[in-house]
């Protein structure tokens, strides 16, 4: 086979991507450059329209490609004096220096060609009987033959979207969901439809209006996409129940559920609750694999995001277009570290395996630092927000009042970041009081520095609120205490308008108690 | 004449990305054009990296806090190094919203009606109490709109009083000054202009309309062709969409009358001249519906230079190619004219 990744016009790609401070120039032949501007038909060239000629290239699908103004926010995070509530990071400082020096000498001694060469596209048989082993833990039996290893679970969404989604297509999708499958499903132009969720995930029933709508409308979802474990962003796990009948709902209307399932193992307390892959494979009836569900799976959190590793367990046919997807896209997903993780489970302790040993150590730490962040939900915004309270994964989510919008709240913060709650809903607009807080990347002081910061902001907020609204409150009460705005209800009928006046003067009180406490 | 250009991008504002992407796009100009550059992410280190590079000039592709308002520029004149742009006094005109559109009415130029107020006399002065004044002058819809904003970050819109206050504190979350305005239905037009008001020669004998026919032998000043910004969907073009290829559409030069366009262009020297900018400025007005008046908004003293902004759009409908904007906007930094604190030795110590 012959591998061509020379970039067409010479130039490495990302150059353009010019690191930050560095010192571009040094390479250029300068003689050259100017003789550009000497040479008439060139200079013609590169005035003619050639800020369009990038555009009237571009393809139909960059159109719909977002990346969030979350993203570019993101970048002001990056400096030393912020803390970071924002990522959705593991704490990889767990993994011992000493076994990760131990295993890469190992596979150096035994494997060095191999780790350096390509390997087969659907990943190599040792790794797929760790994700066997992996599975096995949530009580999920898998055949490895079902298996595709892939470049994170980034790329299943992918690769996914590849194989099922024409443009204009449908996904069900969670509200509020991971704000990383936006992009994915954008690229494909998917039209995303999101059910809104509550503490036991997402509501069958919605789900079934929001089919039921898509129906009278002609159109059939080509996937449902849930993430049933800790979600994220929004913490909450899907109950048995809803996965009993969500399985039962995609046999019966033969629907499709991409099942995400990073967090799985990552449970901290409460019962495990079944895989919609198990629950859907033990309902075939002859047991074996799903026939509706595809499984993504993933290394990063139980082990390492660096590694980009990740998997999907699907139906043989679905399979084969996925590895054909994966062969277009790179071939396959980088051997060296799939020797580090089929090393890594080889590993042994005296507690059993080191891998899963390691889990338990970051479930320990994630464990403590989850309800570091709680309680200092709890002594920050008490009473002013309302939060998930997960029992499991790496994400809180943490609804303000509504008036608030948390990406006013992320650019006047300088000093904590938290994704806004828009990023996670296609629409860009809704979902705007709610935040995203990783509790599994900080340290416990900086969870309680970061929260603290983030009440501050919402206390000065608050008191600008109550004082722009106090005054003309009293002046109402001067000139028409009964006046009509006074009854009118709020458009979502919630709450008469004398409440919503009412709002701030009551944050701003027990706020400023909880101060005093 | 190959220069050793400093071109200073990022610095830690809200809009660092879009800083980024404009000077990357400006030192693969300059060194098509044969020039030495030294790229330079703004941070504490900025005057000592200046120092060591010992660059002939700076080009300055900061956008929003610091890089817009006339800070850099003042230290740029403090170690005496030629910049793009214009100078403090021009940046801190036009970053000030309420003070660039204060000074456009004291000379008589159209521009929305307006408010402005800083957060800390929320509390001080009871800003509240004059709100239902400020409602009844303004008329609703309005748009709050943080002072010192670029690219329409922070921008709000007010229906009702209830959704004002609202609207006031989003805005202050990105600066510590707002200021409400009438909301202007209409079309979005952006005007660019380049080069040095005749600085030399005070007020120019020639009528805007007729300098606005683009260069003239008494003034340097070149508006470019008018922009229309048109949003895919928004009722209001985001900060995202501003600058992601396909989400608003430009059209230029904008289809509108020709009298039209020249009167925004006329408009746009005027405000380059009246508040002292230099080098390029983007002039942003609306043409209202209905009457079709021209209205100015804002004057951006850094305008973007990524693939999708409108000066680089405008320039090119000139007939400018992306380089040769690039080269004129350094020339620029050479032709300030002198001031008179640099040249007078007889205050420095001895």
């Amino acid at each position: 086979m012959t591998i061509e990744d020379r970039p067409v016009d010479g130039r490495p790609a990302g150059e353009e991507e010019r690191g930050a401070g560095s010192e571009a120039g040094a390479g250029v032949d300068g003689g050259s450059s100017r003789a550009v501007q000497g040479d008439p038909q060139r200079r013609a060239r590169q005035t003619g329209r050639e800020l369009k000629r990038y555009e009237s290239l571009f393809a139909a699908r960059t159109r719909s490609m977002r990346s969030s103004a979350m993203r570019d926010m993101f970048a002001l995070t990056e400096r030393p004096d912020v803390i970071s509530l924002a990522g959705g990071l593991p704490d990889t400082s767990t993994f011992p220096p000493e076994l990760f020096a131990k295993l890469m000498s190992h596979i150096a001694a035994t494997s060095t060609a191999r780790a350096l060469q390509y390997g087969p596209t659907e990943g190599m048989r040792a790794v797929m009987d760790c994700v066997v082993e992996v599975m096995a833990a949530e009580d999920t039996a898998v055949d490895p033959e079902d298996v595709i290893i892939t470049t994170g679970g980034q790329q299943v969404l992918d690769l996914v979207c590849k194989t099922f989604i024409d443009p204009g297509d449908v996904i069900v999708a969670e509200a509020p969901t991971y704000p990383g499958a936006i992009p994915a499903f954008a690229a494909y132009q998917a039209d995303v439809v999101q059910v809104e969720m509550d503490e036991d995930g997402m509501p069958i029933d919605a789900l079934e209006e929001t089919l039921a709508q898509l129906e009278r409308a002609g159109r059939r979802p080509k996937l449902i996409y849930t993430i049933p474990n800790f979600q994220n962003p929004a913490g909450v796990t899907m109950s048995t129940e809803r996965r009993r009948r969500l399985v039962a709902l995609a046999r019966e209307r033969e629907l499709l559920v991409l099942e995400d399932n990073p967090y799985g193992l990552l449970r901290y307390e409460g019962e495990r609750r079944p895989t919609l892959y198990s629950l859907d494979a033990s309902s075939t009836g002859r047991g074996g694999a799903s026939d509706f569900v595809v499984y993504l799976g993933t290394f990063s959190k139980i082990l390492s995001p660096g590694l980009r590793l990740g998997w999907a367990v699907a139906p043989r046919p679905v399979l084969e277009k996925l590895n054909l997807g994966k062969q277009g896209a790179d071939l396959c997903s980088s051997p060296m570290c799939q020797l580090f993780v089929s090393t890594f489970f080889g590993e042994r302790d005296a507690g059993g395996p080191a891998w899963l040993d390691y889990i338990d150590r970051v479930k320990q730490l994630y464990r403590t630092r989850r309800d570091v962040m709680l309680d200092a939900l709890e002594q920050e915004l008490g009473g002013e927000a309302r939060w998930t309270l997960p029992q499991g994964g790496l994400f809180v989510w943490a609804t303000l009042q509504s008036d608030v919008d948390t990406t006013d709240l992320l650019a006047r913060s300088e000093k904590v970041a938290f994704v806004p709650g828009r990023a996670a809903y296609v629409d860009g607009s809704s979902g705007a009081s709610s935040m995203r807080l990783n509790f599994a990347g900080s340290s416990e002081e900086d969870i309680r520095e970061g929260v603290r910061r983030i009440g501050e902001i919402l206390r000065r907020d608050a008191g600008l609120f109550g004082a722009l609204t106090q005054s003309r409150e009293l002046d109402s009460e001067d000139d028409a205490p009964q006046g009509p705005a006074a009854q009118q209800e709020s458009p979502d009928g919630q709450a008469p308008l004398a409440d919503v006046v009412e709002l701030p003067k009551r944050r701003e009180g027990s706020l400023r108690k909880r101060r005093e406490r | 004449m190959s220069l050793k250009v400093a071109v200073l991008k990022g610095g830690g504002s809200l809009e660092r990305p879009v800083s980024l992407r404009s000077g990357a796009q400006v030192q693969d100009a300059l060194e098509r054009l044969g020039h030495e550059v030294i790229a330079i992410d703004v941070g504490a280190d900025l005057i000592r990296r200046l120092h060591q590079a010992e660059p002939d000039v700076a080009f300055v592709a900061l956008h929003g806090r610091d890089g817009e308002d006339g800070t850099i520029q003042g230290l740029l004149e403090a170690i005496d190094l030629p910049y793009t742009g214009s100078g403090p006094s021009g940046c801190m005109r036009c970053t000030d919203k309420a003070l660039a559109k204060h000074l456009m009415r004291e000379a008589g130029l159209p521009t929305p009606d307006f408010y402005a107020f800083k957060e800390s006399t929320i509390k001080e002065l009871d800003v509240a109490a004059a709100l239902p004044d400020v409602e009844r002058k303004l008329g609703f819809p309005v748009v709050v709109k943080p002072a010192s904003q670029g690219s329409a970050l922070g921008v709000k819109f007010a229906h009702s009083s209830d959704e004002l206050p609202g609207a006031i504190v989003g805005a202050l979350s990105y600066d510590r000054k707002v200021l409400i305005e009438r909301y202007v239905r209409g079309r979005d037009l952006a005007v660019s202009v380049l080069g040095s008001p005749a600085a030399a020669a005070p007020a120019s004998a020639a009528p805007p309309a007729e300098r606005s026919a683009g260069r003239t032998a008494a003034a340097t000043l070149q508006a470019l062709p008018v922009v229309e910004a048109i949003p895919r969907d928004d009722s209001f073009y985001s900060y995202q969409s501003r600058y992601e290829i396909g989400m608003t559409t430009f059209v230029c030069p904008a289809e509108i009358d020709p009298q039209l366009a020249a009167r925004a262009q006329a408009l746009a020297l005027e405000c380059f001249e009246l508040l002292g900018c230099h080098g390029c400025a983007r002039v942003d007005l609306m043409l209202e519906d209905g009457g079709g008046e021209l209205l100015l908004l804002e004057v951006n003293v850094v305008p973007g230079l990524t693939e999708t902004s409108l000066l680089p759009q405008a320039a090119d409908a000139a007939g400018i190619g992306f380089d040769e904007l690039i080269e004129r906007i350094l020339d620029s930094a050479f032709s300030r004219p002198s001031r008179a604190l640099a040249s007078t030795p007889d205050r420095a110590p001895t």
